[in-house]
């Protein structure tokens, strides 16, 4: 609740009021436009002392804090990062760009970026994308999101995939074999059912309900394995109603019947959803690859691609790109970070060190994933994985009050055997609108 | 002489004048110019479309359910706000008995908290998984299986209402509170000595003479529940199933999700007016009876 308390007086001071305000009303609207830079194009970027900003969510602060300090003590250049909530990043980028006030560099999440990218808030990189020796390495389905006609805007800054995770010790427990994670979405029901037979305080898996982007996230992954396509290419049409997407629903809706999934999954709005599976008591769930290096040591557990219905592996590539504001001032020095950051020292001694699943798909052969199976694991499922690609991505699937969550609450918590269609046709309305 | 005195008056008055042009009128003038507007966020002014953005309010069908649901939540808060922190303000009154300081502040305290902090605290209290009110309750034997607070519909409303009453009674059991102590001891003499029981003495002396902190604590409470946003945007996020969608909740949607200004800008000139037309009813109705 707020409460406010406006006073405003009738007579001279409201008319004294409102000549002053339609003088800052002029003001302001002379004032927009303007910005980019006349800066020739240096391929390999420029490092001459310059004072770049930079904004990245709290999601992935801690790669970005890393490299920023990195680049920053060995260069002239000086990279000032500014972190902003995640749940305000959107809200905060967009009134910026707006108003002509984004940084130099500034990381999006990869599924927003085509609002941003069409919108013209960043700067054309194709030449220089394309002067890059290991162009062909960086994550494909970042790149793909980030180009628009033809032309590159932005190249992959931390990645986050989704993939299994699953505890040993609980598949020990119930008899499943713990070097055997699930390979199909029927074997993933069977272990979580075994495993909620642990007992009242043990569960199966978990998943957001309440979270629309969590479903895109984790289950999307089991159709592309199978060979769907929720999404058609240019990010226009839905295809969620599917006999082969019924059959994911139904899979998790029977879960939810059985008492398998653990208790708040209905009203999980996304805030919480991850927090779950390390405290030890969750048998398997598909979950953020970030989430890897904050597992507890003593946390029994592997890694496992996401199976589809009836076989084969997939993965949603998320995660934030990052590209170079189109009003910056110094297109040159920003580039010069970047192209840092995805050399192989950078992205192996920073990211792959950290267990991190790097930018670029040709590094995964170095010392520290040698002894991290798991990295490896989800590094190679960056080549095969996906990124869904629409204008309307927002709006439709991770809003809220979007097209997209009633379709699944209805599959999943509504009346079994619900026909779909008339919701999908309200997620498709939505893309396009 | 006259003249000099009014000049010096606009002077003292200049400052405020100023602040309100500058962070009221000016904005309340580019809402109004965006909600006639074509305005994505990201491109900014794409010139004027009037009246598009306001008939496309009619259009979403999230905006009636809104409506209902804001004014539905309106009414309960206010009614149990009004009635608890009367109550509070009623057995704080009297500063002669032991613990009155300690109970004033107890209530008052959670006034000094943010309101996002807030609710994110009852988040936690309301978390399945982190929650310690379940295994409370089902420690003293109230439940037998945890209570799904956020999960439907009735129990997010309810859950909500829990913290807005938690939150804000104390803070206009203070306002009561001043209001009471402006009553003269003597006209409660008066009525004892006519002979009037307690409860007579109550609602002929004292609620009379309280009207005009009522009417101020009336006014904030159903101004700040119409607008009401954080705690959904919070707890439930307009969910489950889109039963606790307020209408500021929509104007953040369509800027920030949909990332149109104008359409924002439209259901905002609609809700301004309606709030001004609200407050006018209720000075006038509040001034008639005094």
């Amino acid at each position: 609740m707020r409460t406010d308390k406006r006073h405003s007086r009738p007579g001279r001071t409201a008319a004294v009021a409102l000549a002053a305000a339609a003088a800052v009303l002029t003001a302001s609207a002379c004032s927009g436009g303007g910005g980019g830079s006349d800066q020739e194009v240096v391929l390999e970027g420029v490092d001459d002392g310059t004072t770049l900003t930079m904004w990245t969510r709290a999601a992935t602060e801690a790669q970005s804090q890393a490299l920023v300090d990195e680049y920053n003590a060995a260069h002239e250049n000086q990279v000032e990062l500014t972190v902003v909530p995640t749940d305000d990043y959107q809200t905060r980028v967009g009134t910026a760009a707006g108003n002509q006030e984004l940084p130099d560099l500034f990381a999006i999440d990869v599924v927003f970026a085509p609002r941003f990218t069409t919108a013209g808030s960043y700067l054309d990189l194709t030449d220089r994308i394309g002067a890059l020796d290991f162009k062909d390495a960086l994550a494909p389905s970042h790149i793909d999101v980030g180009t628009v006609d033809d032309r590159q805007y932005l190249v992959p800054h931390t990645l986050d995939l989704s993939v299994l995770f699953y505890n040993k010790d609980l598949y020990e427990q119930a008899g499943l074999d713990p070097e055997a994670p699930p390979t199909t979405l029927a074997e993933f029901a069977e272990h979580a059912s075994a495993i909620s037979e642990l007992g009242d305080d043990t569960h199966g898996t978990f998943f957001g309900g309440n979270c629309g982007g969590c479903f895109v996230f984790t289950w999307w992954p089991t159709l592309w394995a199978e060979g769907q396509e929720p999404l058609n290419e240019d990010g226009t049409a839905a295809n969620l109603a599917t006999p082969e997407a019924q059959e994911l629903y139904s899979t998790y809706r029977g879960l939810v019947e059985d008492g398998a999934v653990a208790p708040g999954h209905q009203e999980e709005t996304g805030a919480t959803w991850v927090s779950l599976f390390p405290e030890g008591n969750i048998g398997v769930m598909p979950m953020p690859s970030t989430m890897l290096g904050l597992m507890p040591e003593d946390l029994n557990m592997g890694v496992a691609p996401i199976p589809g219905l009836t076989g084969g592996e997939s993965t949603f590539v998320g995660g934030d790109s990052i590209g170079i504001a189109q009003n910056s001032e110094y297109p040159n020095q920003a580039w010069d970070f970047l192209r840092w950051s995805l050399e192989e020292e950078q992205q192996v001694e920073l990211l792959a060190a950290n267990g991190d699943v790097m930018a670029r798909t040709d590094l995964a052969d170095n010392e520290y994933y040698a002894e991290n199976p798991d990295a490896v694991l989800m590094n190679d499922l960056v080549a095969v994985g996906r990124t869904p690609y629409s204008l309307g991505f927002g709006q439709t699937f991770n809003d809220p009050q979007g097209p997209f969550l009633p379709l699944i609450r209805e599959a999943v918590y509504g009346d079994a055997g619900a026909d779909l269609a008339e919701l999908n046709d309200a997620v498709t309305a939505s893309l396009n609108s | 002489m006259r003249h000099s005195r009014k000049l010096v008056g606009a002077a003292y008055a200049a400052p405020v004048a100023l602040f309100v042009a500058v962070f009221f009128v000016a904005p309340l003038l580019l809402v109004g110019r965006m909600s006639a507007s074509d305005w994505p966020l990201l491109s900014g002014d794409m010139g004027v479309n009037f009246p598009a953005n306001y008939e496309s309010i009619g259009d979403n069908p999230l905006f009636w359910p809104a409506v209902g649901f804001t004014l539905k939540y309106t009414g309960i808060v206010v009614v149990i706000l009004l009635g608890l922190s009367l109550l509070l303000a009623l057995i704080v009154a009297d500063g002669g008995r032991r613990g009155t300081g300690f109970f004033r502040t107890a209530y008052f305290l959670p006034t000094t908290l943010g309101f996002a902090s807030a609710s994110l605290l009852f988040f936690g209290f309301y978390s399945p998984s982190i929650g310690p009110l379940d295994p409370l309750l089902q420690w003293i034997g109230l439940t037998d299986e945890p209570v799904s607070w956020l999960g439907t519909s009735g129990m997010a409303l309810f859950s909500t209402v829990v913290l807005v009453v938690w939150k804000f009674a104390g803070f206009f059991m203070i306002i009561l509170l001043v209001g009471l102590q402006a009553i003269p001891p003597d006209v409660y003499e008066a009525a004892r000595l006519d002979g009037a029981s307690r409860w007579q003495s109550f609602l002929h002396v004292t609620l009379p003479l309280l009207r005009p902190a009522l009417g101020l604590v009336l006014i904030l409470s159903v101004t700040g529940s119409l607008l009401a946003f954080d705690q959904f945007f919070i707890l439930t996020k307009g969910g489950p199933d889109n039963s606790t969608v307020t209408v500021v909740q929509l104007i953040y949607r369509e800027a920030f999700q949909r990332f149109d200004l104008g359409a924002a800008a439209a259901i905002s000139v609609v809700v301004l007016v309606a709030l001004l037309v609200f407050n006018i009813a209720q000075f006038r109705a509040l001034r008639r009876d005094a």
